[in-house]
């Protein structure tokens, strides 16, 4: 109710200032073609016209992974972007050199709502924030069927090698027990990322000392085990025929239908089935990449995207005001109905509805025990290599062992930090 | 009074305007950045650290390889079948003139196109292909996943897609043979046989120079093709130097992406310069 | 006799040559059809079918309707930088070629290296956007034609120069002894005379510049600047499950090169044969 006050009032005042001649405006946005982050949106600005008759919106959409990297960027350093465009948090944040493209949002009224956690994902190295949340936070971990589990009476595995007689199992009833999808290369990435909790579980430190370059993943033996693990899969042939050209929306179909058992992805899949096969959402369950010891599990969290404004935008308070409301109760609650509830809104007071789909309600007991979750290595590091995924794809696909492609990934890694001018590289 | 000349220089004026511009300038240009930390907001001068760097790129040397064969492959394919379709479609067959426009109708379709309907093709479970060679009792390969074929089937697609330019340029160049030249080396009793090989491709020369020319640089820069399909993979294995560099820029290493474009300027410069050397000295008349 | 075995034989060839043509050269078109009418399940399957329920119109519309008629804003842009820039390399290509070919001196060394750099050297991206900028034609569909020009130029000069060679020299020494100035020459006597030729040039570059993704997705973003190229690239993504409209869209994008190729495929054989493969 407050929030209606305030977005009333909000409305009543400009439309005050419309009356004394303020022009209308309309606002650019950029963002990526996903279509949880469309429908999002779109509710989003369709909200707020409804309460702000003097502003509309013109929505672009953009390809997402490295093809959006380039034009992000691109278009940052030509001064092309829109006035308000969604973008990863983190080391791809840190990328856009916050502190001279994007405007300062440490002050706006909307940061009162947002939790720490995220503020620090989008802080730029002078320590002032940048930008406002954007969606739920994600789990990285592994989508399982859940009748599979059901008709081969199978548990959550809490291990790697719990995980690995799982898919035994799942091999002798003839079902994928591992759904790979390499067309998207991307996806490739996740045994090696989503690993991360167990990594930081036995090795504190690697964040820092990689950042530093002192760790490396070819020398540490808990790094490289995500490259082990999907060598493993790969060897025992646990992956679809198809794998080499399967893609994202395939994956998630085939986990939700039951065509295969597991899939390791980002939670945001979530959405996905949803709007493509929203009949089994309900066979749909969730679990964190199983680690070396079950005591010691955890999930690996991603942060939502963020939005930001361009410092060079013309339309930046109206675009700020737009962004108060994105971060407010109501524009969280206007993204939960439009997209649905895939993961938790780093918005304070705002809460999931109760009847979230199982493989949400999988995902939050990890948040909400102390120390169930460690953010991934791009949110706590400013080094990523940018060949991750064919040397991923490389390992899955049996054309490079483990070892070799964590060393190479180093010297990928390597290359990043030189041409970003980091110390000590 | 000096008399002017009637082919005044301003004619090349406007032409020359928009290449040295859009085209000479960012060249030379991108010779001064490829020395510098480059992220779009500030250039940072850093010597031949990019060189450096893009020579020890682990999947260079695969690249350069991968350059090579395409170019070669794709090139020498687009000049033999070329060649040979041409003969065929000037020989008077039957439906001559709609084969002409059949074999050009996969120019017509935009690389972008051509890769999508080829990944549906060339699926390895349900694609067509593979459904057809199964009716055969044949097992087909994953085309565009396999690491050891990918590059293959890739430069498969191009040719489909190329080989009716060639064709083009060929049956222009037979059609400017004289006839002549075939009724004398009928008397003589030569076969057909003998004839392609004394008569037409000699004769066929200049078309055979555009043709080897064109196909070659258009394979060594090859993009569009690789990259509507496999992006360079799996993993590296169909990675090519314009698709190596492409990947640095998208990653943001602007000055490491110009290096490397330098690069590829200098190999094309080493490989068809030379060439198109020879070709000249072996031209007869001109 | 042995004529009519001859034709014979060559209605044999011919009818090999079609079965083979047919099922390399056309098959994937059939193929780019039947997906392109199907439904969206039935295209999921990629099968090499007849549809079973013909869905043509609604693929259209929806195709056409998609991201607010996009698809009809890009027609018109690739439209007008196809027009602009094939006229312009058509004009300034052929002036060139005339000078360059009427008037031997060491400049011509100068335009040769630069025909040949042209055609070699990749176009480097990034400087390049930095100069558009700094011109302002950065994001304008003013700037994308001149690029296309830029990068299409080298090849024009050299098909008509050569063609020009062929067009004797008399035809001009008598214009001008008739008093034409320079420019009347070029656009009253030489320029009808390279007809042929220029056929041959407006398929060949209409062809590449409409069908170009690579350099409008560098030189022209955003969303009002759309290219039919780039709706396909762009609904890559978001047709990942609807297979029928993508094909369907790669249908309608490859109309307009087919129309242009069906109005002038006649008279490109000709050009080429005066031009490109003559020394």
């Amino acid at each position: 109710m407050k929030t209606f006050t305030y977005s009333a009032a909000l409305a009543g005042a400009i439309t005050l200032a419309a009356g004394m001649a303020q022009a209308e405006v309309t606002l650019s946005v950029l963002i990526d073609n996903n279509p949880e982050t469309v429908a999002s949106m779109e509710a989003l600005t369709a909200a707020y016209t409804a309460a702000n008759s003097d502003v509309t919106f013109d929505i672009e959409q953009r390809n997402g992974g490295a093809d959006g990297d380039n034009i992000v960027k691109t278009r940052l350093a030509t001064g092309e972007m829109a006035d308000i465009f969604n973008y990863n948090s983190g080391s791809l944040f840190q990328a856009l050199k916050p502190q001279e493209t994007l405007a300062d949002l440490t002050a706006i009224d909307g940061q009162a709502n947002v939790l720490d956690s995220f503020k620090q994902v989008v802080t730029a190295p002078d320590g002032t924030v940048r930008g406002v949340p954007f969606g739920p936070a994600m789990g990285g971990g592994i989508f399982y069927n859940r009748k599979i589990y059901a008709d081969l009476g199978l548990t959550v595995p809490k291990t790697w090698d719990e995980f690995m007689a799982n898919n035994a199992k799942v091999a002798e009833a003839g079902k994928v027990p591992v759904i790979t999808t390499f067309g998207d290369t991307w996806t490739s990435q996740l045994f090696v990322l989503a690993d991360y909790y167990n990594v930081q579980a036995e090795v504190p430190n690697f964040a820092a000392d990689y950042t530093a370059n002192k760790a490396k993943y070819a020398t540490t033996p808990a790094a490289m085990r995500g490259f082990e693990h999907l060598e493993a899969v790969f060897k025992a042939g646990y992956m679809n025929p198809d794998f080499g050209v399967a893609k994202f929306e395939d994956g998630m179909r085939m986990v939700a239908t039951g065509e295969g058992a597991h899939y390791p992805m980002l939670t945001f899949g979530i959405g996905t089935v949803k709007q493509n096969n929203p009949d089994n959402l309900g066979d749909l369950g969730f679990f964190a990449q199983p680690g070396p010891d079950a005591g010691k599990n955890g999930l690996t969290v991603w942060m939502p995207a963020a939005l930001y404004v361009p410092e060079a935008s013309e339309h930046k308070d109206e675009a700020i005001k737009f962004l108060n409301y994105v971060a407010s109760v109501e524009g969280c609650n206007t993204m939960i109905g439009a997209a649905g509830a895939s993961g938790p809104y780093l918005i304070k007071g705002c809460e999931l509805p109760a009847d979230v789909p199982p493989a949400v309600s999988d995902m939050l007991p990890y948040f909400q025990t102390d120390g169930m979750t460690a953010p991934a290595l791009e949110f706590l590091s400013p080094v990523k290599g940018p060949a991750l995924e064919q040397i991923t794809v490389e390992v899955g696909s049996g054309i490079r062992p483990a070892a070799d492609a964590a060393a190479l990934y180093d010297q990928d890694v390597e290359k990043q930090a030189k041409q970003l001018g980091l110390p000590n590289w | 009074m000096k008399r002017r000349s009637p082919y005044p220089y301003w004619f090349v004026l406007p032409a020359a305007v928009v290449f040295v511009t859009l085209f000479l300038l960012p060249t030379v240009a991108s010779f001064w950045f490829s020395l510098t930390r480059w992220d779009l907001f500030d250039a940072e001068f850093i010597g031949w650290d990019n060189y450096r760097q893009f020579f020890r790129e682990p999947f260079l040397v695969q690249g350069l390889v991968n350059t090579l064969i395409y170019a070669f492959v794709t090139s020498g394919a687009k000049t033999v079948l070329g060649l040979l379709l041409a003969v065929l479609l000037t020989g008077g067959i039957w439906m001559q003139g709609f084969l002409r426009s059949v074999v050009f109708f996969p120019v017509l379709v935009s690389t972008i196109g051509v890769g999508i309907t080829f990944a549906a093709l060339m699926h390895p479970t349900k694609g067509v292909i593979n459904l057809g060679l199964g009716l055969v009792g044949l097992h087909g390969p994953a085309w565009l996943s396999d690491p050891a074929l990918a590059l293959y089937s890739v430069a498969l697609i191009d040719i489909w897609k190329g080989v009716g330019l060639a064709t083009l340029i060929y049956i222009a160049g037979l059609a400017a043979i004289s006839s002549e030249y075939y009724e004398a080396s009928r008397i003589d009793g030569a076969t057909r046989w003998q004839q392609f090989w004394r008569v037409t491709v000699p004769l066929v020369r200049p078309a055979t120079v555009t043709v080897v020319t064109l196909s070659l640089i258009s394979g060594l820069r090859s993009f569009d093709v690789i990259w509507a399909t496999t992006r360079g993979g799996p993993g590296f294995s169909s990675d090519v130097l314009a698709s190596v560099i492409y990947k640095q820029y998208q990653a943001g290493f602007y000055g490491l992406a110009t290096a490397g474009n330098v690069i590829l300027f200098l190999l094309i410069t080493i490989i068809i310069l030379p060439l198109t050397w020879w070709f000249n000295k072996r031209e007869i008349d001109l | 006799m042995s004529l009519r075995r001859n034709m014979a034989r060559q209605r044999n060839i011919g009818i090999v040559a079609l079965i083979f043509a047919s099922v390399i050269f056309i098959l994937p078109f059939v193929y780019i059809f039947l997906m392109a009418v199907k439904t969206k399940q039935e295209a999921a399957l990629f099968l090499f079918s007849w549809p079973q329920q013909w869905q043509f119109w609604q693929n259209l519309v929806d195709v056409v309707k998609t991201r607010n008629y996009m698809l009809l804003l890009a027609y018109f842009n690739s439209t007008v930088i196809t027009v602009g820039a094939v006229a312009m390399l058509v004009i300034f290509g052929a002036m060139v070629g005339y000078v360059l070919q009427r008037r031997p001196s060491g400049w011509n060394r100068v335009i040769y290296g630069c025909i040949l750099i042209g055609l070699m050297v990749p176009p480097a991206v990034v400087p390049t956007i930095w100069v558009l900028q700094g011109l302002g034609l950065f994001k304008s569909i003013y700037g994308m034609i001149l690029i296309q020009v830029a990068y299409g130029l080298a090849f024009s000069v050299l098909l008509y120069r050569s063609f020009i060679s062929t067009i004797p020299r008399d035809l001009d020494e008598a214009a001008i002894i008739d008093g034409a100035t320079p420019w009347q020459v070029f656009f009253r006597v030489i320029l009808p005379l390279l007809k042929p030729v220029t056929v041959t040039l407006i398929v060949v570059q209409s062809i590449a510049i409409f069908n170009d993704f690579t350099n409008p997705l560098y030189y022209l973003p955003g969303k009002e600047n759309v290219t039919v190229q780039l709706t396909l690239f762009n609904f890559q993504s978001q047709f990942q499950s609807q297979f029928n409209l993508l094909f369907m869209n790669i249908l309608l994008v490859t109309i307009p090169p087919l129309l242009v190729f069906i109005f002038f495929n006649r008279q490109i054989v000709a050009g080429m044969t005066a031009g490109a493969v003559k020394g």
